[in-house]
This record gives structure tokens, sequence and C-alpha cells, in this order.
């Protein structure tokens, strides 16, 4: 029924999950900075990061993705040259992947956190610095455990938008789940088989992903009584 | 995984973005979506008439081939900003393009040819598909003739990434015709399931100034050591056999030309 | 740096073009797609299975995908099969712009009537119970209470998902559509400047982004006064 090309499609599936936990990652890294930019009490922190928002939220995914790829590439070995470094840098198209996907989802991903960060307590950041801690301390032992609980159903959000939009990278030629299903839906004729097999492969890594994220909702929640409607 | 753990992991990722290619390899870009020239197996290999002339090519020159598959439109500026040293992926030696890059000596040489529902005659591409729907693949020559000639004859042209997408809209009946290499046309579509009951039709479409002299092998331009290897090798393996000898894999024709 | 501006200038054109495109794709997706959602949001408040679940699994499936698969599925996977061609619904399905509208369309239809559907359930009961003591039929009650009061309190939410449409009609450039990235696209391979092509597709959309936002914070003002912050 696949003609074959079963075996492909599920080494994409396996990129694409590679490429979403990993990019994932470097978007967890890229949110917490702009959340604490957001936040932060020194103004043109807090602009700097409104500014990442506002332009990732501003434009589509595909034109980032084509212009982080061709025009970033592009500006990487321009600056490599004028500093003198003849050799090419290779960035393989996993990576750009990775740094486009986590660029883009550090600005959503801040907007949730930020979000997760103003639902503590003002009280808990206070008691923190009353007990002498560092700002740094206060931020990684009492805010962002506590900022879990309120981040996770934005999270999910975010998470479930991630892995539906890599599927946009296999424009750059990576050769995720999507690119495989093109390849074999250009070489046999028949579209419809690949691109509906590859609608229930993302299904299914959807619904994996709402179990273990409720799963995760309920752990965080533990001690905490949701609201009776 | 805790914080040590994940400045690992970053610190990982940074340091395989600077991995450097070796001094003494090629690395080739090539569509690996235009039969029989370069195409894909089901087990996911390249194959194909460019694929097996590259790795002719690479072991005349006693060189390491790297292969790189991207899209066709995003050859030129991957080549420009060191991503592959050449391109050989039936890309045509062009005036346009050599504006941009240098290129080896040609290694085939084929028209472009309409497709059609058969039963269609062209005499003159510019009458004849006045207000009709053609279909080309965005960046190619056959893209920038439409452009030039047959847009400004109110032609209605339509761009796809790849060459399959138009076939797909053309068996479809959402295009009146495709142009594009007549060998490839015929290969991946008129001798196909899909192309039941179409025809390549019309004039061969040879104008130098946009379909040149064949296809080469496109290097940066400057770029003067591969040209002059690549070309050697060209002639080194049309002189020893090899050459005929790919080519046999795939045409019953001579498709070097004259 | 010297970035060539001089042939994007040249290609101004282009762009506006396809920026009318854009938003003529934006709008009859919406529209089409508000209209699917309002039925679907009031099945999937429903209290029987039998009328919550389809609702539920529609927009389960659509929400679960990617929308370039199922772009591609309504304009390449269709066409595939000679049955569709034969149809009376070809005509349709065979121009790209039909296409794309109907996946966009079908896209948002399932988010926004989540949307709604969350609005319809945070309604105060005892509006209902006001409606119901009045004798409204259910018929009335939507109509007057339910739809008007529920459209309001989803202005907000719905106005990021108008925004992330915006962001998703880019994808139309993938299925020949020469949209705002259609026009980038084609220039960046024509003339090899994919650096200030893409930059100029991304300062349109940001422009449109920009007016759309003002436009909502307009219509806020206008239907949800009466959750304005008191001015004294």
């Amino acid at each position: 029924m696949l003609h074959g090309y079963g075996s492909s499609i599920l080494d994409g599936a396996w990129l694409t999950i590679n490429l979403a936990l990993t990019s994932m990652t470097m978007a967890i890294a890229l949110g917490l900075i702009g959340a604490a930019f957001r936040l932060s009490p020194f103004k043109w922190l807090a602009v700097l990061g409104e500014g990442y928002t506002t332009l990732i939220r501003g434009i589509p995914d595909l034109v980032l993705i084509l212009l982080i790829f061709y025009g970033g590439q592009d500006l990487v070995n321009r600056l490599a040259l004028a500093l003198g470094y003849t050799r090419y840098i290779d960035i393989n198209p996993f990576i750009a992947g990775v740094c486009t996907m986590g660029f883009i989802f550090g600005a959503y991903l801040s907007e949730t956190f930020r979000g997760a960060f103003m639902a503590i307590p003002k009280g808990q950041g206070e008691a923190g610095a009353a007990y002498g801690m560092s700002g740094l301390q206060v931020f990684w032992r009492i805010l962002v455990p506590q900022m879990i609980r309120f981040a996770i159903p934005g999270f999910t959000n975010n998470w479930l938008v991630l892995t539906k939009s890599t599927a946009l990278i296999s424009v750059i030629g990576l050769q995720d789940m999507m690119f495989k299903a093109k390849n074999a839906a250009d070489a046999t004729h028949e579209p419809f088989t690949f691109f509906l097999t590859a609608a229930a492969l993302y299904l299914m890594l959807t619904s994996v992903s709402l179990l273990v994220l409720r799963y995760l909702e309920k752990h965080y929640s533990v001690g905490v009584k949701a609201a009776e409607l | 995984m805790n914080k040590t753990e994940l400045l690992g992991a970053l610190a990982l990722c940074a340091a395989s973005l600077l991995a450097h290619a070796d001094e003494d390899s090629l690395r080739i870009g090539i569509e690996a979506a235009y039969p029989p020239f370069s195409f894909k197996t089901p087990e996911g290999n390249v194959s194909g008439f460019d694929y097996d002339i590259g790795n002719a090519l690479c072991e005349e020159m006693k060189v390491k081939c790297e292969w790189v598959i991207q899209e066709f439109d995003g050859m030129i500026p991957s080549l420009k900003v060191r991503k592959i040293d050449a391109v050989l992926s039936s890309m045509s030696i062009t005036d346009d393009r050599m504006k941009s890059v240098d290129f080896s000596k040609k290694y085939y040489h084929t028209p472009g040819k309409f497709a059609m529902k058969s039963g269609n005659v062209i005499n003159d591409p510019l009458v004849d598909l006045k207000g009709r729907k053609v279909g080309v693949q965005r960046s190619s020559t056959y893209d920038r003739f439409a452009t030039e000639q047959l847009e400004k004859a109110g032609v209605s042209i339509v761009r796809y990434s790849s060459q399959n997408e138009a076939f797909l809209d053309l068996a479809a009946g959402r295009l009146d015709a495709t142009l594009a290499d007549i060998v490839n046309t015929d290969e991946s579509f008129i001798k196909t399931p899909l192309g039941k009951g179409f025809a390549l039709v019309g004039p061969d479409i040879n104008d130098p100034k946009y379909f040149g002299r064949g296809a080469g092998i496109a290097v940066r331009k400057g770029d003067s050591a591969n040209v002059a290897r690549l070309s050697a090798a060209i002639d080194a393996i049309r002189s020893n056999g090899k050459y005929q000898q790919v080519m046999a894999r795939y045409f019953a024709f001579d498709i070097y030309g004259e | 740096m010297i970035l060539d501006y001089n042939l994007i200038w040249e290609n101004l054109p282009l762009y506006l073009n396809g920026a009318l495109v854009t938003l003529k794709v934006l709008l009859i997706s919406l529209a089409i797609g508000l209209v699917l959602a309002i039925p679907i949001a009031l099945m999937r408040v429903s209290r029987s299975p039998l009328v919550n679940f389809p609702a539920w699994l529609y927009t389960y499936v659509i929400r679960g995908t990617p929308m370039l698969v199922q772009l591609f599925l309504i304009y390449y996977g269709l066409a595939q099969f000679e049955a569709v061609r034969q149809s009376a619904l070809w005509p349709y399905l065979s121009s790209a712009t039909f296409c794309a509208c109907l996946a966009f369309a079908i896209n948002t239809s399932a988010y926004s009537a989540e949307l709604l559907a969350g609005s319809l359930k945070a309604t105060a009961h005892g509006e209902i119970e006001a409606a119901r003591a009045m004798g409204m039929s259910r018929l009335t009650l939507y109509r007057r209470i339910l739809l008007p009061s529920a459209l309001r309190r989803a202005l907000p939410q719905y106005s990021n998902e108008v925004l992330m449409m915006l962001q998703t009609t880019s994808l139309a450039s993938i299925v020949t559509l020469v949209d705002i990235t259609g026009a980038a696209r084609t220039v960046s391979s024509r003339f090899y400047l994919p650096f200030e092509a893409f930059i100029t597709a991304g300062l349109i959309y940001l422009a449109l982004t920009f007016i759309l936002v003002r436009l909502f914070k307009l219509a806020e003002r206008r239907w949800l006064a009466y959750l304005a912050p008191r001015k004294h």
C-alpha cells in the first residue's frame, strides 16, 4: 500500500520528533531569558524582550524559516569572510532547523512564561529576598519551580504548535516526515495516500504529547485544589 | 534534565555548528527530484544520470564527493554562501546564470518541450498559448524563458517548487501545459500512468539566450580551480568510455549533443 | 553589508498584488470559518454525546494535524482521484485559491469553534435561567442571549486567532498562489536576493499585523466597552 516508502517515512518521523525536542529545549532557554527580560525593572531589557515577541508573532513562520535559513547563512558567511575566516562554516540543515524553530518558539514561550511568573504570589519572591537569597537564587529555587504549574497549559499549546510547525521545515530541505511523504507522493503520483499517512502520524504524535503533558500537569498540581465549577 | 546536562547539551550544539568541511572533498548539490537525471529510490537512496556522472567525475579527479540534496531554487544561493561547492543538477549554462556563477563544460544538452493533452498542436508558442496556463519550475531556465517571453505575450505562468508538482497539476487539469526538459518530461510524466493522454507538443525550445549551451556544473564565481578540474574530468570520462557507460544506463540516444 | 534594494523597489507592484491576494484569502477564510464554527461550537457544548462526539472529533483531528498536510491533502490529494476530477465540484477544486481558502476555512473553523465553545460555557448561568423564565424557546435563547454575549467575550481570543490566520495564509504560496510570501519567493529566486526579498515580506506582514491589532482594539472599545476599566 505504501509502495515500500513506509520505512523512509518512519525515518522522517524520527527526525521530526528529534527536531521538535531539540528545538523545544532551545526555546525553553530563550523563553526563560525572554520572560526575565520582559519582567525586568530595566526598561531597555523589557523593550528588547517585547520587540522580540512582537517581531516573531507578526511574521509568518514560513517567512522566518526562509529568511533565517537563506538569509542567515548568507550573514554568517559574510561575517566570517569579513573576519578573514576563509574556510566555509558548515551549518547543516538540522542545526539550521533547530535554531530557527528554537528562535521562533522562544518568543511564544516567553509570553507563556511571563504570564506564569506573574501568576506566582508576590510574597514568595519577597520571602526569598528576606532570607538573603540573591536574585538568581530566588529565580531558580523559588520562582521557576512554581512557575511550571502555571505554565503547563500554555506550554502544552506551544508544544503542539511546535510539532505541527516542524512540517514547514521540509521547505528548506530537511528530511523530516513531511519531506519524506512529499518525496514518496512525487515518485508514486499518489499524494493522497502519503499525506494521509503523514496526517495520521502527526495525530499520533499530538495525542501522545497530550497524554504526557496531562500527566505532568497532574504531577505538578499535587496539593492544589481545582476550582469547583 | 538538570542544569549541568542542559548546559552541556547547549555547548555540544554550539560546537557542532562549527564543523568544518574537509579540504579535499567536494560538496555537490543535487535536487534528487528530476528523473531520470536525479531521483530517489524507494529505499531513500539517490540515483540518476546526474548522480552517476558526478560519482564518475569524482572518481576521475580522485576527490571525495559529498552529495547535498536540496530544492532547485536554493542551489545558487547555497553555492554563494559556501554550503555547497558545486551544483550538478541539470543546471543549464546561461548568460544570466553566468553573472552569478561559473560553469564547467557542458555534460549534456537537451532542449525544452511543452507537454499538453494529446491532440494539441503548437506552431508558435507565443501565439497558440495566449490566455492559457503554463506551469514551470521556479528558478529554472524554463521559468526565465516563460517569464520574459511567454508572460509578455499574454500567457499565464504558474510557478512550482518542484517539476513534479507541475506535472500533478497538468494531469489534474489545472494547467494547460508544462514547459520543461524533454527527457525529464518524457521519463517522469508522459511514460507514466499519470501522463496517459498527454504528449510532447510543439517545437524544440532551444533559444540559446535562455537555454544556453547545455547543462553544466555550476561553481562559485572565480573558482577557476574547480572549473578546470571538473571540465578536465568530463573530457576524461568521455574519452575513456565511462560517460557512454553511464549514458547507456538511462538513454537509448546520445544526450551529449554536438 | 550593502543590501541591494533597487531590485526590490522595482518589484514592489508584485508585493502589493501579493498583499491583495493575502487579504482576499484571509477574509474569505475567516468569514467561512466563523460561519462554520458557530454550529460546531453549539454542538461542542451540548451534553448529548451523540452531538458532542462528532464535533469533538472534528476539532481534535483538525487541530492535531499540521496545516501544511491539510492543504496538500485538499490541493494535491483530492486531485489524484478521477472521480473527483469528473465531479461537479471540480471547477471549484481545480482553483488554487478555492483550495487554499477551503483548507484555511476548515482549519480556523476548528480553532474558532473551540474558542466559542469555551466562551459559551462561561456564560453566567443567571442569564440562561432568566431567559428560560421569560419563556424563550431554545432558538431564541441562542439567538438573542447566548451567541451575542459569547461572541463578545471571545473577541480578545478571536483577535489572536485572526492574527494567526494572517500568518497561516503564507502557506498559500506553497500551492502556487502569489501572495506576499509567493511574491518574495519569486523575487528571491529570480534575482538571488533571498535576504532582501524575505525581509520585505516580513515587514509587510508586520505592517498588516499592526493594522489588524489596531482594528481589534477599536472593536473591543465598541463591543467590550462594558469590560473596560473605569476612566474616573
